[in-house]
């Protein structure tokens, strides 16, 4: 009896300090936000708010600035699946390839994941606003290298090709991972069998590394739609606006507009989004994979 | 048949080559550009600079405090990795163990919340974590490293949890046994015999939320308003702001605050990415 007393003071003693910073941490915050969606919150002490229904919730879907970024999200995560899984598997075929530099090309690959999507977004602006500028003078064909970011649907696709720059690398790691755990004999089999290297990549190599997919494209996804810094540093949502994720607008909403209790529905939405959208693509894609 | 095979991976190579150099273009731009002069980053933004002068660099230093910004993101960043770890370690080592219904619950929630994003919690989170303020003992968890380094644990727990856990299941539990019935405590067998077993899983935990917590911005930009205490994306940010029309400072700048993480992935690389693929494959 005493043991087993003493027992369980040692489990919690293991447990607890974890339990309470994220309760405090994560949970906590997560109801209040769910009820504050529901009130006229002002931001401050919440005493006094009242309680208002749906009202920011129907707000939001009236609120055509939100659902501009929103759309302009699902499209950036759109093409970010799209760009960095075809890029980031290309790039672990060619480093898993016989070619001789293979592991410092993967270093190099790999090297824009480690600098945060703040400090990118930096670099690549002045790589758009001075550089693209002085090659388009250089060498006449304007209709590619201009200020990318003066340009609504320009500015779009730098963030996409910003990034894809970042990503592909991570994503590239898994594939390696991947491919490398295909057993040769797999491989020698259909070679003795006489298939061809685009058969054998189809049929054999594509089906084996599902698993990858399921993680690289949950992560993208994830990823693309809560993508603020890049968003922050290299376009700062312009030009007019142009460019506003739905993490800046859920940003903007409550820091610079203080309309705290919309911002927060607009949160638990942007929250109900991602878990439906991740979800159903993981589902999805875990039925497509098969056992090796 | 030999010699066509050869040819074909030399052009394979090739091709490697200029989509990596491709890829650094825009690091070797920066770089470059750190050194030239304004009438030189005018003209001529893609060639080598004129003369090699750290005078940017000097300056950007000091305009963003650079010293300081770094001494600040390794001890927001050092402490929250070393606590992630040893809580989620413990915690997950104790879930496993126990492995009962109510140990299944806790799992369920550190897992089930993983994918919440940080933008549906943080308001809510600054409001209530301001409202911990005890002025009489100088306790703030905002605008203060140690209430940064509290809501990173929150956050980064989760995952490493989960990491954390799934590892352990695959830990024979025979080891412990015979350590426990030899009279050692759990504590001591954790610490003795358990932990030193986890050290693989424990680097892919360490570098996963290292290439978080180091390069986060949104946080800190939230809970930390003195200049003093801002780390690198933060100083950064600030700077950037406020230089964008001197180029050349504004690229020294980038350079600077990239440079340990450059320096860390020469040493660490092999590290990192087995950690990235470690984190993966779970």
């Amino acid at each position: 009896m005493k043991r087993s007393l003493s027992n369980k003071w040692i489990a919690a003693a293991f447990i607890v300090p974890s339990l309470f910073i994220f309760i405090n941490v994560v949970l906590i915050p997560f109801g209040m936000g769910l009820v504050y969606s529901f009130t006229d919150w002002n931001g401050f002490a919440f005493a006094g708010s009242n309680f208002v229904g749906f009202s920011n919730y129907a707000q939001i879907f009236s609120d055509s600035k939100f659902m501009t970024a929103f759309g302009l999200t699902f499209q950036y995560a759109f093409f970010m699946i799209v760009f960095v899984n075809v890029i980031g598997l290309g790039l672990a075929m060619l480093v898993t390839s016989k070619i001789k530099t293979r592991n410092f090309l993967r270093s190099v690959y790999f090297l824009p994941n480690l600098i945060g999507g703040l400090i990118l977004g930096f670099i690549w602006k002045f790589v758009f606003t001075k550089f693209f500028v002085q090659v388009g003078d250089l060498v006449g064909s304007e209709s590619i290298f201009f200020d990318w970011l003066d340009h609504p649907t320009a500015a779009f696709w730098a963030l996409v090709v910003v990034g894809t720059w970042q990503m592909a690398g991570y994503v590239m790691i898994i594939y390696i991972a991947a491919i490398q755990s295909i057993s040769d004999e797999v491989l020698e089999a259909a070679d003795i069998d006489g298939a061809g290297k685009w058969y054998r990549f189809r049929k054999i190599v594509f089906p084996l590394i599902m698993p990858a997919f399921t993680i690289s494209l949950f992560l993208t996804l994830s990823g693309s739609f809560k993508q603020y810094d890049t968003n922050i540093s290299l376009t700062g949502g312009g030009p007019y606006g142009s460019t506003e994720l739905i993490t800046m607008d859920i940003f903007k909403t409550a820091f610079n507009l203080n309309q705290y209790a919309l911002a927060q529905a607009k949160a638990i939405v942007f929250f109900l989004v991602i878990l439906v959208v991740t979800v159903t693509q993981v589902v999805i894609s875990k039925k497509r994979e098969v056992e090796q | 048949m030999m010699k066509r095979a050869a040819g074909r991976y030399l052009l394979l190579e090739v091709c490697a080559w200029l989509l990596g150099i491709l890829m650094m273009l825009p690091i070797y731009i920066m770089i470059v550009n750190s050194f030239k002069g304004r009438r030189e980053i005018f003209t001529n933004t893609f060639g080598l600079p004129e003369s090699w002068s750290f005078e940017f660099y000097a300056k950007a230093m000091e305009k963003m405090n650079f010293l300081t910004a770094f001494k600040n993101s390794l001890i927001v960043t050092v402490v929250s990795i070393g606590l992630i770890i040893i809580l989620s370690a413990m915690t997950s080592w104790m879930l496993v163990r126990m492995n009962n219904k109510l140990a299944n619950f806790i799992l369920l929630v550190f897992v089930a919340t993983m994918l919440i994003p940080f933008q549906s919690v943080m308001i809510p989170l600054m409001q209530y974590m301001s409202s911990w303020d005890i002025p009489a003992i100088g306790l703030s968890m905002v605008n203060t490293h140690y209430g940064l380094i509290f809501m990173y644990i929150g956050f980064g727990l989760s995952m490493s949890v989960f990491l954390y856990h799934g590892f352990i299941k695959g830990v024979p539990i025979a080891l412990e046994e015979a350590a426990m019935i030899e009279g050692c405590g759990k504590w001591k067998t954790f610490w003795k015999i358990v932990f030193p077993m986890l050290v693989p899983i424990t680097m892919t935990v360490g570098i996963l939320n290292l290439l978080w917590i180091w390069n986060d911005y949104l946080l800190p930009s939230l809970t930390l308003s003195s200049p003093a205490l801002r780390t690198i994306p933060l100083s950064t940010f600030f700077f950037f702001g406020e230089f964008t029309i001197q180029w050349n400072l504004a690229m020294a700048g980038l350079v600077v605050s990239i440079i340990p993480v450059i320096i860390f992935y020469l040493f660490a690389q092999k590290y990192i990415i087995k950690g990235v693929m470690a984190g993966a494959v779970k």
